[in-house]
């Protein structure tokens, strides 16, 4: 079934096209992988299914709900997380208080609650607490609950951004380039986390450079360059299409771009 | 961290012990009571100061303007329109947390420095109404016979000290409501907000509508305090309205501990004691003051309290540490922002 | 008629007085991204310190006014090193924190040195001529002119000098000067050292019309801030003609209307156009 279908989306930044009539169906309970080169229009479109950028054309359904241009703090409460290219955290709570900063979309209680301490509040007080542990577990770094998150290895910090999306109780995750600087051995934990994500029952939208990651991982690959799709399908499809070798080796001489 | 001795909780119950028996030690100093009365309406508003500019981190230069409108409101309405004291306000409490919203829809679609230029812009036009604005506020001529609160059967609020308790009751309400705030997800969201704004949109937050909310807090406790000023001072003139009040709140704040439960109220009383100590040097206080500020926000911007609150964190962790995990390398920074968001107090 | 010649003049003076204090201000907020709230009162202690060198020590006027920004210069050099300088990679809130003390400490120290009091300071330049029937005085055609001349000077300076160049290419680009050797610091301080040193002829010039006080500074502040929204962070020619823009309209609304509301125009001008576009009228869109 699909989770979320994207329909000829489109972003436009002041003449350029950074995303431009893309199709996408991810199916629930899957891997959907995004890859391309640098300036392909990747992130633009994590973004745009997040709701960071408002698109300029296209629409995007979750659940077959209309979500096209929902601000983030909405996507994210109807099942949507996202992490984020470069690490973000906050730097300077610890681990647990990150984690739990995630369940702050799925509290109902209100400042009024916490100035009287009402049983509603100290229940979900508790069950965020219980939540957000679970994160710190499923993501294997409950050891470090009580540090702070800057003095924690990348690796580790790549996993608390990870915990602090899963605490929000996401039914699509998006993760962008979740392996970007880590070691051959951290990224097999990494891709035997997102086994375990999906295992959970999570779908997974993955953005990732590591194309022995992508083609080991996702059970099904769009290919974007300049903005467009060039192909679409299965890890061995995607492998053989001659357009994507053609993209690639071209990419090897064209310039860095932020947008990427 | 919630044993009953924590020396967070013996700090906190010293300083409201402090606040308490302050009139009965100062014995019939009338002046110094006075003193501490209005530092205590100032402290409430510094509340509200601490909850948009240390909480959620947006730097408000309104906030003396603000602190004008409850002035104004509880003192034109208690004097020319022959109001009694309490619904002048609770007319005041709802005009700057109606004020504070509908200027937060606007302000807040401003960043950084440009919010805190767009609010310093709207604190000086605060000041220009109500200094200019002759027939409504007397401009220059100022307030005066602003009645005290109406008591309750034996409770007289004519008297000085009585007055003191009253605006003390505020006062621990403004730093209970901190202390709420900040140890649920109320806090958790505005220091969320404060840190990264992209990653609070991320995991769910509505960045603008808590800003908006957190700004109107911070204006409504603002018009809180200016009100009570009013009545304790009995006279006002335009610069109870004034941007040097909303510097002077900046610099009590920055002192005390910026998002710190305890630094607002001891930040007011511990920098007006130095302006009654240096009262002899009149507008020259800030010869040594003015420094004082810049040498603060260098290197010591956590403030008194965000200082006792580290170095309690320090030790806590350190023992922690110890008995835990010996061989572990203590990391001093840990330790030092453990305290910071955990339990500042 | 007559009335509204006069005004013009009145407002095209002022306008080179803000235009002048206004630069400095736009080239630190567009060079540094600092919002020094101190400006004014670096404006102000131009103003008394022009005021020592023509009245106490005795020295010629444009000599006083010469010195004084030097004087000046070598205070915003110092204000950049002890003050934004170790603040240089803390948030915002504590620029424009820091920037208030030291305002406070300015002002304290024009009190001290000078009193509270306000003080005249008689311009060598007297007389005036009369243009259209209205009376011109010497010293408002001299401002003029003074801003004028400061101002092609500065041009030049910005596209033909090293350090201008340099000025210009930070404020473009940050991160991309750094890597080509251009070191920060000393623009930053030879930023504050120029923005200071402008101020101080702004003050010196204006001096003999308004009178000095401590807190002649406070209003010019934010005027300058509203300046610099409406002419674009950080650019010059913006600076110029929002100067000019501002200063006619709080001349034109104190004749017209009333003089509480000429004073109120700059923060409502503040008001507005951040309440329109939030990041200022000339700054590049932002998307979402």
């Amino acid at each position: 079934m699909t989770l979320l279908e994207v329909r000829g989306l489109g972003k436009h930044f002041s003449g350029l096209h950074a995303v431009d009539d893309v199709d996408l169906d991810i199916a629930e309970g899957r891997i959907t992988a995004i890859i391309g080169p640098n300036g392909a229009g990747k992130s633009t479109l994590f973004n745009l299914l997040a709701g960071f950028y408002r698109p300029t054309s296209g629409t995007v359904r979750f659940h077959d709900r209309d979500i096209t241009g929902m601000s983030p703090h909405r996507t994210v409460a109807h099942g949507i997380a996202r992490t984020f290219q470069t690490t973000k955290l906050f730097e300077d709570a610890t681990v647990l208080d990150n984690v739990l900063s995630g369940r702050i979309v799925r509290s109902r209680s209100t400042v009024f609650d916490a100035v009287l301490r009402t049983p509603r509040h100290r229940r979900e007080e508790r069950l965020n607490l219980d939540k957000a542990m679970a994160a710190l577990e499923f993501t294997g770094i409950a050891g470090y609950r009580d540090e702070i998150a800057a003095s924690v290895p990348q690796e580790v910090q790549k996993r608390v951004s990870i915990a602090l999306a899963l605490a929000t109780e996401p039914q699509l995750l998006l993760l962008d380039e979740p392996a970007a600087g880590l070691t051959e051995e951290e990224t097999v934990g990494f891709a035997q986390l997102i086994r375990d994500i999906v295992a959970d029952g999570i779908t997974v939208g993955l953005v990732e450079h590591r194309m022995s990651m992508v083609m080991s991982l996702a059970d099904h690959i769009l290919v974007l360059d300049h903005g467009k799709e060039i192909a679409s399908g299965t890890p061995d499809a995607i492998r053989t299409d001659p357009q994507v070798i053609e993209a690639y080796l071209g990419a090897d001489h064209a310039d860095q771009e932020g947008a990427g | 961290m919630t044993t009953t001795f924590s020396p967070q909780r013996i700090g906190t119950v010293l300083v409201a012990l402090a606040l308490l028996a302050a009139p009965l030690t100062l014995g019939g100093e009338e002046y110094v009571l006075r003193v501490l009365t209005v530092g205590a309406t100032y402290a409430i508003a510094v509340y509200g100061m601490n909850l948009i500019l240390g909480l959620t981190g947006q730097l408000s230069l309104a906030h003396g303007g603000f602190f004008g409108i409850g002035v104004y409101v509880v003192g034109l309405l208690t004097t020319d329109y022959h109001w009694a004291f309490w619904p002048s306000l609770a007319v005041a409490v709802v005009a700057t947390a109606v004020g504070g919203y509908v200027a937060g829809v606007v302000a807040l679609r401003t960043h950084e420095e440009y919010f805190a230029i767009f609010t310093m812009a709207m604190g000086f036009i605060i000041f220009l109404v109500i200094s200019r604005w002759e027939s409504v506020t007397h401009a220059h001529s100022g307030v005066s016979g602003v009645k005290f609160p109406e008591g309750f059967g034996a409770v007289d609020f004519s008297e000085p000290i009585v007055m003191y308790y009253l605006v003390l009751v505020f006062l621990l309400g403004a730093a209970y409501v901190t202390y709420a705030v900040r140890r649920s997800g109320i806090g958790r969201t505005l220091v969320a907000i404060r840190t990264s704004e992209d990653l609070a949109r991320s995991i769910g937050v509505n960045v603008g509508l808590n800003k908006q909310l957190a700004f109107a807090a911070s204006t409504t406790l603002a018009g809180l305090g200016g009100g009570l000023f009013a009545a304790v001072q009995g006279f006002v003139g335009p610069s109870a309205a004034g941007i040097d009040l909303t510097f002077e709140m900046l610099m009590f704040i920055l002192v005390g501990g910026l998002g710190t439960v305890l630094g607002p109220v001891v930040g007011t009383f511990l920098v007006l004691f130095l302006f009654e100590f240096f009262q002899d040097f009149e507008a020259y206080r800030f010869l040594v003051l003015g420094p004082i500020i810049v040498v603060l926000v260098i290197f010591a911007p956590r403030g008194i309290v965000g200082y006792l609150n580290q170095f309690v964190g320090r030790v806590r962790s350190r023992r922690a540490n110890g008995s835990r995990n010996p061989g572990r390398p203590h990391d001093d920074r840990k330790a030092e922002s453990t305290t910071d968001v955990k339990e500042a107090l | 008629m007559t009335l509204f010649i006069q005004q013009l003049f009145d407002g095209l003076a002022l306008g080179g007085v803000y235009c002048l204090a206004a630069i400095g201000l736009t080239l630190i907020f567009g060079v540094l991204r600092i919002p020094n709230l101190a400006h004014g009162a670096l404006y102000m202690l131009g103003a008394y310190v022009t005021y020592f060198f023509l009245v106490t020590v005795g020295v010629p006027y444009v000599a006083a006014i010469g010195l004084a920004a030097v004087v000046l210069a070598l205070l915003g050099v110092l204000m950049e090193r002890l003050v934004f300088h170790p603040l240089r990679n803390a948030p915002h809130t504590h620029h424009m924190i820091a920037a208030v003390g030291a305002m406070f400490f300015f002002q304290a120290v024009a009190q001290a040195l000078w009193g509270a009091d306000f003080r005249r300071m008689e311009s060598p330049i007297s007389g005036s001529v009369t243009i259209l029937g209205a009376q011109i005085s010497w010293q408002r055609i001299v401002i003029v002119g003074t801003a004028v001349v400061v101002l092609g000077l500065l041009t030049w300076f910005v596209k033909r000098s090293i350090h201008g160049q340099t000025i210009e290419a930070i404020e473009q680009d940050r991160t991309g000067s750094s890597l080509v050797g251009i070191s920060p610091s000393r623009v930053s301080m030879l930023t504050f050292g120029l923005a200071a040193a402008l101020a101080t002829v702004a003050a010196g010039l204006v001096a003999p019309i308004n009178l000095l006080s401590p807190t002649m500074g406070d209003a010019l502040s934010l005027k300058v801030f509203a300046i610099i929204i409406l002419g674009g962070l950080g650019s010059l020619p913006g600076a110029v003609v929002g100067g000019f823009a501002l200063a006619l309209a709080e001349v034109m609304t104190s004749t017209y209307v009333s003089a509480a509301a000429g004073e109120g125009i700059a923060f409502v001008v503040i008001v507005l156009v951040l309440a329109i576009r939030p990041t200022g009228l000339f700054a590049r869109a932002v998307q979402r």
